[in-house]
This record gives structure tokens, sequence and C-alpha cells, in this order.
């Protein structure tokens, strides 16, 4: 690492501060062996970059469209070799108070040459943020799930998802296409999406967008369960006893 | 501070004749005064509301003449030093009003046959009453006024804003030096508006350009994301409108509207005259994004109160989310600079 150039990759969603980094990203090099990967315009370009070309630190804005930046290092954390990621800021945002407390580094835009060297020469010293940093962070709701297949990160966009569900170490994600195995929790998956998806099992989330109506069904010894119907799926599945008022809550809110 | 504002507080004015605002101010007030006067002759309280009709129908014709008169002169009177328009204002009334009692009980239209010298003294208090009433508001108003200034600098410009654009400008440093000083002109500009005294109306033409300087600027930073349409043929270039009516209303469409997304987005900008009132329609693509409404109601009811300070009832700002579309909707009153430069004088 010590003799390798540091290789970087600058995320953010206006050219000019793109240019502008690596105006004095150059002015570094002189100082520090260093070389740039790439350039993102979201977070979301970012991962598909990193996903063919691995990179030591990521400098990423955080207001950004499509993806900002605390959900990219939620992401990053998928791949096999997350990078540093040092956030780049113009303004304090209410997320730096959090950045302070838990000691997240970040930089102020404009950057000065001297703090982005300082930031550098430190790289090799730090560890990508952890996932309970991150939950620390005030973050909005993520906009994709994220799954590592190959090695490579996959994006689920949220609003494709049809159901989570809960089977043994992992979660499956269904979509219309096809489905994702994702290592989290439902329960904070539940917390973080709130209102988007509704619970009609244990182990079972559905989008509310996606439940296109419910089925009585009468077993041969006469018990009798609910089960959701869903668009873009053919399959059904079954509602629990403990959730069975979500028939009648859902079912009113679609006669209204 | 309270120094410099204090030494530019504005001397006594009386209040605009020709304002909705105040012509309704003058009906309601004069007839609750009826009301009063009603009450204290009549011995029965059920007797009020009709003796109140009565009384309606004789003091109406008065009344609405009296304003009637004081519109067609409100150019003339507001011209005047405060105590002498004043001074003309209750002359006025009470020989208005005397004059046409005189006429009244010639023809025999007065029921209760009063001195006509009874009507004049009515109208000559009311009259002061309500001089008094527009002197208290304005004398209330004006320290908000002052603050206005302030406020317009409170509800402006999003520091996130100035710091990216300092920062684009630096990035147009090495290579296109000619461009980072027209950025850095433009930026002064807006800031040298931002920070003079903004109380006094300004033209529309003023607005107009300063808006165009802030949105060149957020073009260097999000490039061919903002497109923006000019709709300004119809504009009324001289029209006096509170100095940041518009500019803080772009910052919005732009934060809410542009940035949000990755897309292009347009926002249209339409300014124009239609019936003796200034229209300007504002319009930017809606980006769902729950948490980030505050700072723009912020912004909105900063210009609300501004346009109810200077335009009282005549001015208006609606806003509303159509489909795909977010739209505000600004209407005040038409007033030409010149015009209004000879009322200052």
């Amino acid at each position: 690492m010590s003799d390798a150039p540091l290789k970087l990759l600058i995320v953010d969603d206006e050219a000019p501060a793109r240019r502008r980094l690596r105006e004095l990203l150059d002015d570094c090099s002189s100082a520090l062996p260093l070389v740039v990967i790439g350039e993102a315009a979201s977070g979301r370009e970012a991962l598909g970059l990193l996903g063919s070309t691995p990179a030591d630190l990521v400098l990423s804005d955080i207001h950004m469209p499509d993806m900002d930046g605390i959900e990219l290092a939620r992401h990053l954390l998928k791949l096999s070799v997350p990078p540093v990621l040092i956030f780049t800021t113009a303004y304090h945002e209410h997320a730096i108070d959090a950045f302070e407390v838990h000691a997240v580094d970040y930089l102020v835009k404009p950057v000065r040459v001297q703090r982005l060297l300082t930031a550098l020469q430190k790289v090799p010293r730090l560890k990508p943020l952890s996932g309970a940093k991150l939950d620390k962070l005030p973050a909005a709701a993520r906009r994709f799930l994220s799954v590592t297949e190959r090695s490579r990160v996959v994006l689920v966009p949220i609003e494709e998802v049809i159901y989570l569900k809960a089977e043994l170490k992992y979660i499956t994600i269904r979509t219309a296409e096809r489905e994702y195995l994702l290592e989290e929790s439902l329960t904070k998956l539940e917390e973080e999406f709130g209102q988007r998806f509704v619970r009609v099992h244990r182990n079972c989330l559905v989008a509310r967008e996606a439940i296109r109506g419910f089925e009585r069904h009468v077993s041969a010894e006469g018990d009798a369960h609910w089960e959701v119907l869903l668009r873009g799926v053919a399959e059904a599945l079954p509602v629990s006893r403990r959730q069975q008022f979500i028939v009648r809550e859902i079912g009113r809110e679609d006669a209204s | 501070m309270r120094a410099i504002v204090n030494q530019k507080s504005l001397p006594p004015r009386l209040p605009e004749l020709r304002n909705l605002g105040t012509v309704l101010r003058i009906l309601v007030a004069v007839n609750a005064l009826a009301l009063l006067a009603v009450l204290a002759r009549e011995q029965h309280l059920a007797a009020v509301p009709s003796a109140w009709v009565e009384t309606a129908a004789l003091l109406e014709p008065h009344l609405l003449l009296n304003v009637l008169l004081l519109y067609m002169l409100a150019p003339w009177l507001e011209r005047l030093p405060y105590r002498l328009g004043v001074m003309c204002i209750l002359a006025l009334t009470a020989i208005v009003t005397f004059s046409l009692s005189v006429a009244f009980s010639k023809l025999g239209l007065d029921p209760f046959a009063a001195d006509p010298l009874r009507h004049a003294a009515f109208a000559l208090l009311a009259a002061g009453a309500l001089l008094f009433y527009f002197h208290l508001r304005a004398k209330a108003l004006s320290p908000a006024i002052s603050e206005a200034r302030l406020q317009a600098l409170q509800a402006r410009i999003r520091p996130h804003f100035l710091f990216n654009s300092i920062n684009a400008v630096l990035s147009l440093m090495r290579r296109e030096p000619r461009r980072a000083e027209t950025a850095l002109e433009d930026l002064a500009d807006l800031f040298r508006v931002l920070m003079r005294d903004n109380r006094q109306l300004a033209p529309l033409a003023d607005e107009v350009e300063l808006c165009r300087q802030y949105l060149d600027l957020e073009k260097l930073r999000l490039g061919e994301r903002l497109v923006v349409e000019w709709h300004t043929e119809n504009m009324p270039r001289d029209a006096l409108v509170p100095p940041l009516v518009l500019q803080p209303l772009l910052e919005n469409a732009v934060y809410h509207g542009i940035e949000p997304s990755s897309a292009p987005g347009v926002i249209a900008i339409n300014i124009f005259l239609r019936r003796g009132e200034v229209h300007a329609i504002l319009r930017n693509p809606y980006q769902f994004d729950g948490n980030h409404h505050a700072g723009n109601k912020m912004a909105m009811d900063n210009i609300r109160e501004r346009l109810a300070l200077h335009f009282d009832a005549e001015a208006s700002l609606e806003s509303k989310l159509n489909r795909e579309n977010y739209e505000v909707h600004i209407r005040m009153p038409y007033r030409p600079a010149v015009e209004a430069q000879q009322e200052h004088v």
C-alpha cells in the first residue's frame, strides 16, 4: 500500500466541483503518489465504477440526486474490500453535527489543498465506515437495497420490491423479475421504510402498492385464513392470524 | 444599526386611498360606528337592527360619495404634506356630507329630517378617528417595513448556494478565467442587492435582471440539468415591486425542483400585465422529497408578508401542486415607477 499510488474516486453531482477536486488532487500528487480512477455524478454511478475498478478512497459529496453520499457509504460495505470514504460538503448540513460526534471524516468545500493532503496522508490508517457507525448518522430511507453477487454490488430500487421475506439467515427480496438474497434484519428494514411496507406475517413485509387484494381460504379441516394477492407475481402470501386486521384496514383504504 | 434604521424612518403619510384594503377598512369602520351610534340612541335592543338598517340607508350614500371623491382626489391628496392632507380630507368630508344632507332634506329624502350639521359632525368625527387609526397602523407597521429588509436577508440565499457557487468559480479559475470573472461579477451583484436597503419598491426589470444573474450562477453549477424558460414579452418593466420578490422563489425552485434529480428539469417564468395587475407565475418540476419543505414555507411566508406590507389586500401569493409541477402565482397591483417617484417628492 505504501508504494502503490493511492487509487481515488471522485463523486459529486456538480461537474465544476469534480473538476476542482481533480485540480487539487493534481496539486497533491507531487507530495503523495495517487491516481484518480474516475468520476461519478451520483452514488449509483460510483458503485457501478467500483464494480470494475477498485479504489482505496472515495471522496463523496453528501447531497446528490439518485443516491446521496450516506446511502453510498452503506452500499460500499457490500464490496469485498470496501474503500475508505471521506465526505465533502459545501455547507454544514445537519449531517455534519453527527459526523463530528461519531468521528466521521469530511472535508468542507471549497477544499483547501493543505487540508486535502492531510486527509489523503491519513487514508492508510483509516478504516471504512462501519455499519454500526452509519446507523447513527441521520439519514433518509435508502432508495436501493444492495446485495453482493459474484463480488459485485447489485442495486435493487426500493420501488421495485414486491415483498421481503425472512428465511433462516437471509431475507428474500422479490421483484417482478426475480429474487435476491439480502443479509439484513427484517425489523430494521421495517423501521427504515415505514409506510412503504406492511407486515402480513412475522417473517414477511409486503409493499403496500403491490397489494392487489385479499382472498379467504378454508382448509379441509375447516381452518380459515387470508392470503394477500400481489401485482406482478402470481404467488399469494399467507396473512398470519395476528396480522389479520390489515385485511380490513387496507380493504377500507382501497374502498375510500 | 438601530440608529441607521431610525434616521431613515419615513415621515407620516396619508393612507393609500386607492388601495382596496384601505377602502374596505373605511367602509367597515364607518358602518360599525353607525351601529355604535344606534346602540347608544335606542332604548330597546330589539329595535336596534331595524334602526341600524334605516340609518345605513341614509349613511351609505354619504359614505360612498366620500370614498369615491377621496379615490378620485387620491393622487393629489397624497402629494400634499401630511398635515395639509389631513386638513383637506377632514374639510372635504364635512363639506360633502353637509351639502348632501341639505340636498336630501330639500328633496324630502331624509326620514329623520335631521340637522345637516349633525351629519357633518358625525362625518368629521368618523374621518378623524379613521385618519388617527391609519396613522397608528402605519406607525405600527413601519418597524415591520424596516425589518422587512432584514427578513428579506434571512429568507434569501442558502449558504449551501453561496459555498457551492464559490467552489464552482474556483473550478473555472485555471482554465476559463474569463468565465470566472463573469461569475464573480454576478455573485457581487447578487449580494449587493441582498445587502442594500430593501424597504422601498424597485422596478420589476431590476428584479428580473437579478434573477437572470442568479440563474446563470446556478447554471454554472448544475450545467444542463437546469433549463430556464423566460416569458417576459408582456412584462411591465417599470412596475414597482418589493425587492427580492422572485429570486427566493427561484432559489426554492432550483433547490426542490432541479437539484434532487439527475435528469434535466425546466423552470418556467411567466411575467405579464393584465387588467392593471402584474402577474408572475413560476413553475418547476416537483420532486417528491418529504423532508425539505420547512425552508420553502419560510421563504413563501416572508414574501407573502412583504407583499401585504406594501400592497395590503391588493397582492397575493398562491402556490399549487399540479401533477408533476409546482406552481407559484404572484399577483400585484401595477404601479409604474415614474408616477410613484412623483408621489415621494
